[in-house]
């Protein structure tokens, strides 16, 4: 097999241009001065408090739940000319993503011109009925998403980007790409007056001014708040940076009743109207009334008052039917029938495991494909094929033939790597990227995105919860 | 601001006073018992301890016997005794994580920071090592608290409902250490017959209660006099300057609630500033008249009364 592309290297002696400062850098550093670096973040991290929630987990202090996300001290770099292209790409892709949840709520053109098949969207778990006809602000209904690319070699040397999946519904890790470059900023002045790195520090305010340009009609000084499911959720400290950020309340459900066909929020001084949500709950917690009825996370009364456009739920409710895995291949055929335009990110070619031509394919060829599941996430519920034993690929298997539409399958990308500082010293170890598109007004983002890493050797997980890093994400201006 | 948020802000602050009160308690009784003086009468300074936090229940499910290093123990480390100093700790952290986007950045990584470095000194060894030590790093992780919480929040709401959770819970604490002491040895002043002339016991015992509450200098500063016992229920209950001290407590809570005050609450703004009244215009020999333990004793419920009020117009109404 041969290596996988790398960001920093094009072969063992040559350099790729974005890292050749870098690397001239790094290379005069004392492996002792990055461990003392290293060490200096992960204390400054657990002084800050910038940890997640495990489920379930405690540990033997009793300090309960919470970790550290591995912090790796390698910044991922991307090139300026690489980053203004992924952006055009990522701005047409999450356009056309909206532009289709409106039409499937709406008038189902691409359904009827039969470019995505009817049963798919309509028999969806993710689609929800109650939304059909609900008009929204600005028809924006997806006001922020991770896109998730990742590059992978081709046969000549080169690299390509792919879009791996989109993530339309409560994406997070944005909080991460913050905190990430104020800790490189921290640690390596130097490096920031020998590079010129694309700003991010900016994406409150812009995140902020999406939020406020969606507002209901009418309303001019929107109240916006930021709701999470509470204390114990895995991404609580983004929700309270991200509200701090901002200037506005973090609520949970319990702060929020509905009267007369509008959401109040429980002050101090008695109840204060509340415009805007930016939610970080899902939407079957969202309203007890209308969706699961044993949440105890959401507001009663919350879905009538949003059908009647009294208040804006950022994401949209049902956004869930353009992220779902076995909407993703239709993507690029979304973008053509929305833009008339290419796609300028590729897909992974996806084969649909419902498909009795795709499946036959996929039983075939087990060993060399990524199985995943339609609803799947956090890296949970998947099979990748070439790092299985036999008996694991027999076990799903079964688990595959049992339910076929419940399945998607890839081929398996040699992810790039980016050079880590692991405990063996500077080593390669698999990536991806994850920006944060932002939908209001206009479609806005900020350079770069969150760099996730597989912190085990040969991994391909990137996930949090499974042992995955992070690194600080460059763009650098030209 | 919401009511939750303002309820998580006012539970901080008294669980960050409720630490280092209990450090304070802790640390009298134990420097009392390096006194030379019988068993019993140590014995009887820890049981008073236990009871006056209302704690004698649930400590004879874990110990029989009441022995110093069982009741520091109990009070510094028992996870499930609500008032322990590991206890308070947590619960202020967890209250403060709640909501950190209420506080400035200095004021979390305090908070954050008083509970990592505790549960590292624990397993250092460092409370079994010194308690006395142990006792006044919990003190100054307090002073630190509220330092920063003064020196760096905006003036508003959040920050009256943190000195508010602050001084009712100091108003609290210190009329249960006064009572605990006034209980457990000046019997023959205030009570039962037992008059023993022992000068040399009552000034170490007083000076060790004044000393608990920072107040020993101060004594000396107000009253140039001989330490008796009328004059230091005195300073601990009436004098509005001395700032550990019920009058000043009741102070800042009234000056604090007004600040806050909505439409809903003006019964539980009469409630505080009545007890107010009665701690400025009081006077101490009226007050032993009646009995201080009586007297101490319909305090701490007015006290009480008092948090249901303010939880129920501004916070989180409590659990009934």
């Amino acid at each position: 097999m041969k290596a996988p592309y790398d960001e920093m290297h094009a072969a063992a002696q040559e350099v790729r241009r974005q890292y050749r400062v870098y690397e001239r850098w790094l290379e005069r550093q004392p492996p002792e001065t990055m461990r003392s670096r290293r060490d200096e973040a992960e204390m400054i991290f657990r002084r800050v408090g910038i940890t997640f929630a495990v489920y379930g987990a405690k540990d033997e202090e009793g300090a309960g739940t919470e970790r550290l996300i591995p912090f790796d001290l390698i910044p991922r770099v991307i090139p300026g000319d690489e980053w203004a292209s992924m952006e055009a790409g990522l701005r047409q892709r999450v356009t056309a993503l909206n532009r289709f949840i409106h039409d499937v709520y709406h008038d189902q053109e691409i359904l009827k011109a039969g470019i995505v098949p009817t049963e798919q969207v309509l028999k969806n778990s993710q689609f929800r009925p109650e939304m059909m006809g609900v008009a929204v602000p600005g028809n924006v209904y997806a006001h922020i998403s991770g896109i998730d690319i990742v590059r992978a070699g081709n046969a000549d040397g080169s690299g390509s980007y792919y879009v791996l999946e989109d993530n339309l519904r409560v994406p997070s890790g944005v909080s991460y790409m913050l905190e990430n470059r104020k800790m490189m900023m921290r640690l390596f002045p130097e490096l920031f007056s020998m590079h010129r790195v694309a700003p991010v520090a900016h994406y409150p305010d812009l995140l902020l001014e999406t939020l406020r340009a969606v507002a209901p009609a009418g309303v001019n000084e929107p109240t916006v708040v930021v709701l999470t499911p509470g204390m114990y959720n895995s991404a609580y400290f983004e929700h309270t940076f991200l509200a701090q950020q901002m200037g506005i309340e973090l609520v949970e459900g319990q702060d929020l009743f509905v009267k007369d066909g509008f959401v109040y929020m429980r002050t101090t001084q008695g109840p204060k109207r509340v415009d805007v949500v930016y939610r970080r709950v899902d939407d079957d917690f969202l309203d007890p009334l209308a969706f699961r009825a044993d949440s105890t996370l959401g507001c009663e009364g919350l879905l009538d008052v949003y059908r009647a456009g009294n208040i804006t739920l950022a994401n949209a409710i049902g956004t869930g039917i353009a992220d779902d895995k076995s909407i993703y291949p239709y993507v690029p055929k979304m973008i053509d029938f929305y833009h008339g335009e290419k796609p300028i990110l590729h897909n992974v070619p996806t084969y649909l495991c419902r498909d009795a031509e795709d499946l036959k394919y996929v039983l075939a060829h087990m060993a060399e494909l990524v199985i995943k599941e339609v609803h799947g996430a956090g890296g949970y519920g998947m099979l990748v094929g070439p790092a299985a034993s036999r008996g694991e690929i027999e076990e799903f298997r079964a688990v595959l033939q049992a339910r076929p539409d419940n399945y998607i399958a890839q081929p398996t990308l040699s992810l790039s790597t980016c050079p880590t500082f692991v405990e063996s010293g500077v080593a390669p170890r698999h990536i991806d990227l994850r920006p944060f598109v932002l939908s209001g007004k206009e479609v806005q983002m900020v350079p770069g995105g969150l760099t996730r890493v597989a912190l085990k050797q040969g991994s391909l997980v990137v996930n949090s919860s499974q042992g995955g890093g992070t690194k600080d994400t460059w763009v650098l201006e030209d | 601001m919401l009511s939750r948020t303002a309820d998580h802000l006012f539970w901080m602050a008294r669980y960050m006073e409720r630490a280092e009160n209990t450090a304070r308690m802790l640390d009298v009784n134990y420097q009392t018992s390096l006194l030379p003086q019988s068993a019993d009468m140590s014995e009887q300074g820890w049981r008073g301890l236990l009871s006056i936090s209302e704690l004698t229940g649930s400590y004879a499910q874990r110990f029989k016997e009441v022995s110093a290093m069982h009741v520091m123990e109990f009070m510094v480390l028992d996870e499930k005794n609500p008032s322990s100093i590991l206890s308070c700790l947590r619960a202020a952290r967890e209250n403060a994580r709640a909501v950190r986007g209420a506080l400035t950045t200095e004021v979390w990584e305090t908070q954050n920071q008083t509970w990592l470095e505790f549960n590292r000194l624990l397993r250092e060894g460092a409370f079994d090592r010194d308690p006395g030590t142990f006792f006044e790093w919990v003190k100054f992780r307090s002073h630190l608290s509220r330092g920063v919480t003064v020196g760096t929040m905006l003036q508003d709401e959040a920050l009256h409902f943190l000195r508010i959770g602050t001084f009712l819970e100091r108003a609290d604490n210190t009329a249960r250490l006064l009572d605990v002491k006034f209980h457990a040895l000046a019997g023959e002043y205030f009570g039962a017959g037992n008059v023993k002339e022992s000068q040399e016991v009552d000034f170490y015992h007083w000076s060790a209660i004044l000393r608990s509450v920072s107040g020993f200098e101060v004594y000396r500063k107000v009253y140039r006099n001989v330490i008796r016992p009328e004059r230091v229920a005195e300073l601990l209950i009436l004098r509005p300057d001395m700032p550990r001290s019920l009058a000043a407590c009741m102070n800042e809570v009234v000056a604090n609630l007004e600040l806050v005050a909505n439409q809903g609450s003006s019964e539980t703004l009469r409630r505080a500033g009545r007890l107010r009244s009665d701690l400025q215009y009081g006077r101490i020999d009226e007050i032993l008249a009646t009995g201080l333990h009586a007297y101490l004793t319909q305090f701490l419920d007015r006290v009480g009364d008092l948090g249901v009020g303010i939880s129920r117009d501004f916070l989180v109404p409590m659990a009934a």
